[in-house]
């Protein structure tokens, strides 16, 4: 097909010798795999630090706000600073997935899934703050446009802190459903190589019975493309209505008209950043350096410089309005972050901020893989500053000179901070062994443009494929493929291995190991492999013997571990 | 009902494109394509007619935007109109700025649910579902086309030979 084209000089997404195949059994490799020693270490240490958030958010609960290091005059702290910053991190997973596929980026494809992941799991933090905050959590629906019991009392749809409830729901769900869609091609490839009877009931039911047909191709492609239609506004309303939280206060630092497009440049900035941090650990850990390559980080990290120089832009004109305004409010309200006593605050932002992302100019730094990491952090404890800056900085000097103050955190403040970390953690590494983390349905289609193996094929001027008119296998049920080796061959094999004896044993299914098709069985039995058992035992030297005599798919029981599935399903 | 169906199997999407083609081209129907992957054109060369998903997702739309509308009139002008900071609510007109994230919101609430609730129903994908496809490889890197058998079993395996196949499969449905 022409449209399988690409210019020779774009570089491949997908590095390696890789097939459909190939591809298919990267991807459900950690799903299928166990967890190592070290993600074990990880997750517990995130199920302390979220269970330590548990801790802190019952505490509050129960005793009330006044737990945390808030006062009369900064009435707003670390909840709303922690709010805006999750909200910001989870910016990049719509983005990527939405905007860039309007925009065509095929690199997308490689990082979209986890990246909407993210998404979700820290919009899911973002909302706990202000339903905490709330200080009666089980009244939360009262944010809800409901008649109720004290006569015609409405929630009011003038207050921006409604249209961010109404924004930050619907920016959940809808992230939500669009990242689901995505998924149930890939939940039906777990479910279609699952060995295991569970694992296959819980993946078809994932899948909700996605079965592939040409018409759920034609809709699955439109569904998607309409909804990244409808997430492109959507996720820039987003940030621009949790900025008008403060833009629309009269507070000196926050009734600006900045905010709104510095707010989603600052969310996009941080949240690329974050996906660096996740992605630059999962590619090592899952072995998907082919998918995920040094390309996708590099293209990230212009990203983030880019929108890191946008939100610098914002600051100095930030500044600039404050002066040019002549309001002696707002010009103070400035000066006093520069060089008031939270000065330390305003240029870790500043440095972390405008500063660390010009080093992504050079082309060595952003290749550097430990270089880009270390950015990613930098980048995450400065958008971590800046919202802290415009809100406590801007309220603790308050109009009348009496009444000013400090803030410092309780340890509630602090351990509920940490238990939503923890709580993202633990979610992203749930997701990491249990979902597949490339969308591989997408990557796929890419593959034959974007791929290293077909780009050579396509440069050595050699077809992609090869129409074999008339020689293929068979057709129905009952022939199989012809044993085409002597007698030798098999008689070693069965040695090895141990023979199949029909008085005492009874012959397994074999069909329920992955790579093993009806077929495949047929000419197993005819060698006289019947059981599980017998195909546990076998090893390299049995799998070449097995290729020597049947001739078809060489390779492919090493791939698919053939013995070591075999032996799961021998003990069950 | 046709009971017998003949399944080939292909193991490129470039083959099954050219198959498709072919057997198109023979004046044969074929009855469904399973993809582990969406084949660009597949659909045309099929003679799919085109999803009209889009235009449910824009009417669902305009749906949401109209709900939000009568709901905020409803709520702000009409049964408790509030002053607030000064401005009074009198008309929705004169106070639509307010409204407009809310009215965006639900716009989008409306088009993107709806739509995918209606993918999901008429692709009939659903928890607890079954998955209906002939063969576990067809979403790992399987392509199948099936054709109802009307008394020309061997034409038709003979043509789907030709064409490419790497398996073929005749059962009953």
């Amino acid at each position: 097909m022409a449209s399988h084209y690409e210019a020779p000089i774009r570089k491949p997404l997908v590095l390696g010798d890789k097939s459909y195949h190939d591809v298919t059994v990267d991807i459900a490799a950690p799903v299928e795999g166990r967890a190592n020693k070290h993600w074990w270490i990880v997750f517990s240490i995130a199920l302390v630090a979220f269970l330590w958030g548990v801790g802190c958010i019952i505490y509050t609960i129960s005793t009330g706000i006044g737990t945390w290091g808030l006062n009369k005059t900064v009435n707003w702290a670390w909840d709303i600073t922690n709010f805006v910053w999750w909200v910001g991190i989870g910016h990049a997973g719509t983005l990527i997935s939405a905007v860039l596929l309007l925009f065509r980026q095929k690199w997308r494809m490689a990082i979209n899934r986890s990246a909407e992941a993210m998404t979700i799991f820290s919009v899911i933090q973002a909302a706990l703050f202000p339903v905490i905050h709330m200080g009666r959590p089980w009244l939360a629906y009262w944010v809800v446009p409901i008649p109720n019991q004290f006569g015609s009392l409405w929630v009011n749809f003038n207050s921006p802190l409604l249209w961010d409830v109404f924004a930050i729901s619907t920016y959940l769900s809808v992230s939500m459903v669009f990242w689901w869609t995505g998924l149930l091609p890939d939940f039906a490839m777990i479910r279609d190589r699952a060995v295991l009877p569970f694992q296959k009931k819980i993946y078809s039911l994932l899948s909700f019975g996605w079965t592939g047909r040409a018409k759920d191709w034609q809709r699955f492609e439109e569904v998607s493309l309409v909804l990244a239609g409808l997430a492109t506004p959507l996720v820039l309303s987003v940030h621009t209505i949790v900025s008008m939280d403060f833009a629309t206060a009269v507070i000196p630092g926050w009734h600006t008209t900045i905010f709104p497009p510095y707010f989603v440049a600052g969310a996009v900035f941080s949240g690329f950043a974050m996906v660096n941090t996740l992605l630059i650990i999962m590619r090592k850990v899952c072995h998907l350096e082919a998918y995920i390559t040094v390309q996708h980080i590099e293209l990230m990290n212009i990203v983030i410089m880019i929108t890191g120089s946008i939100v610098g832009c914002a600051y100095i004109t930030e500044l600039f309005m404050a002066w040019y305004s002549g309001v002696e409010y707002e010009q103070y309200a400035f000066l006093n972050r520069a060089t008031g006593p939270y000065w330390w605050a305003y240029w870790a932002m500043m440095s972390c901020n405008v500063f660390s992302p010009q080093f992504m100019w050079f082309k060595k730094l952003r290749t550097s893989i430990m270089f880009s990491f270390f950015i990613s952090i930098i980048v995450n404890i400065g958008m971590w500053f800046e919202r802290f800056v415009i809100i406590v900085t801007s309220l603790h000097r308050d109009y009348l000179p009496s009444s000013w103050s400090m803030f410092s955190p309780t340890f509630i403040d602090i351990g509920i901070f940490i238990g939503t970390i923890g709580f993202f953690f633990v979610l992203f590494l749930l997701y990491a062994r249990t979902f597949p983390v490339i969308a591989q349905a997408e990557v796929k289609t890419i593959l034959k443009s974007s791929g290293e193996k077909y780009k050579k094929l396509r440069e050595a001027g050699k077809p992609l494929y090869q129409i074999n008119g008339g020689s293929v296998v068979k057709e129905n049920v009952e022939a199989a493929a012809e044993i085409k080796s002597d007698e030798m061959d098999v008689a070693s094999l069965l040695d090895s291995i141990g023979t199949f004896d029909s008085s005492k044993d009874t012959a397994d299914d074999l069909k329920m190991v992955k790579g093993i098709g009806p077929q495949m069985e047929k000419t197993l039995n005819k060698i006289g492999i019947f059981t599980f058992a017998q195909v546990s035992r076998m090893t390299e030297k049995e799998y070449n013997l097995l290729d020597s005599i049947t001739e078809s798919f060489p390779g492919r029981a090493q791939r698919d571990d053939w013995a070591g599935q075999a032996k799961k399903l021998n003990n069950k | 009902m046709a009971s017998k169906v003949i399944h080939a199997y292909y193991n490129d999407d470039d083959v099954l494109m050219h198959a498709v083609k072919k057997v198109k081209d023979a004046k044969h129907h074929i009855e469904e394509v399973y993809c582990p992957f969406p084949v660009h054109g597949l659909d045309k060369a099929l003679g799919l007619a085109p999803t009209r998903i889009a235009i449910t997702s824009f009417i669902y739309g305009c749906i949401g935007l109209a709900i939000s509308i009568v709901m905020m009139d409803y709520i702000m002008i009409q049964d408790w109109p509030m002053d607030i900071g000064g401005k009074p609510s009198f008309s929705y007109l004169e106070n639509m700025p307010a409204f407009v994230p809310i009215m965006f919101e639900l716009t989008v609430f409306f088009a993107a649910h709806l739509m995918v609730i209606t993918f999901y129903l008429r692709s009939r994908l659903w928890p607890f579902k079954e998955a209906e496809n002939p063969d576990v490889r067809t979403t790992d890197d399987h392509f199948v086309m099936e054709l109802a058998i009307h008394d020309n079993e061997k034409e038709l395996k003979n043509l789907l030979i030709d064409t490419g196949a790497v398996e073929i499969n005749v059962s009953e449905k």
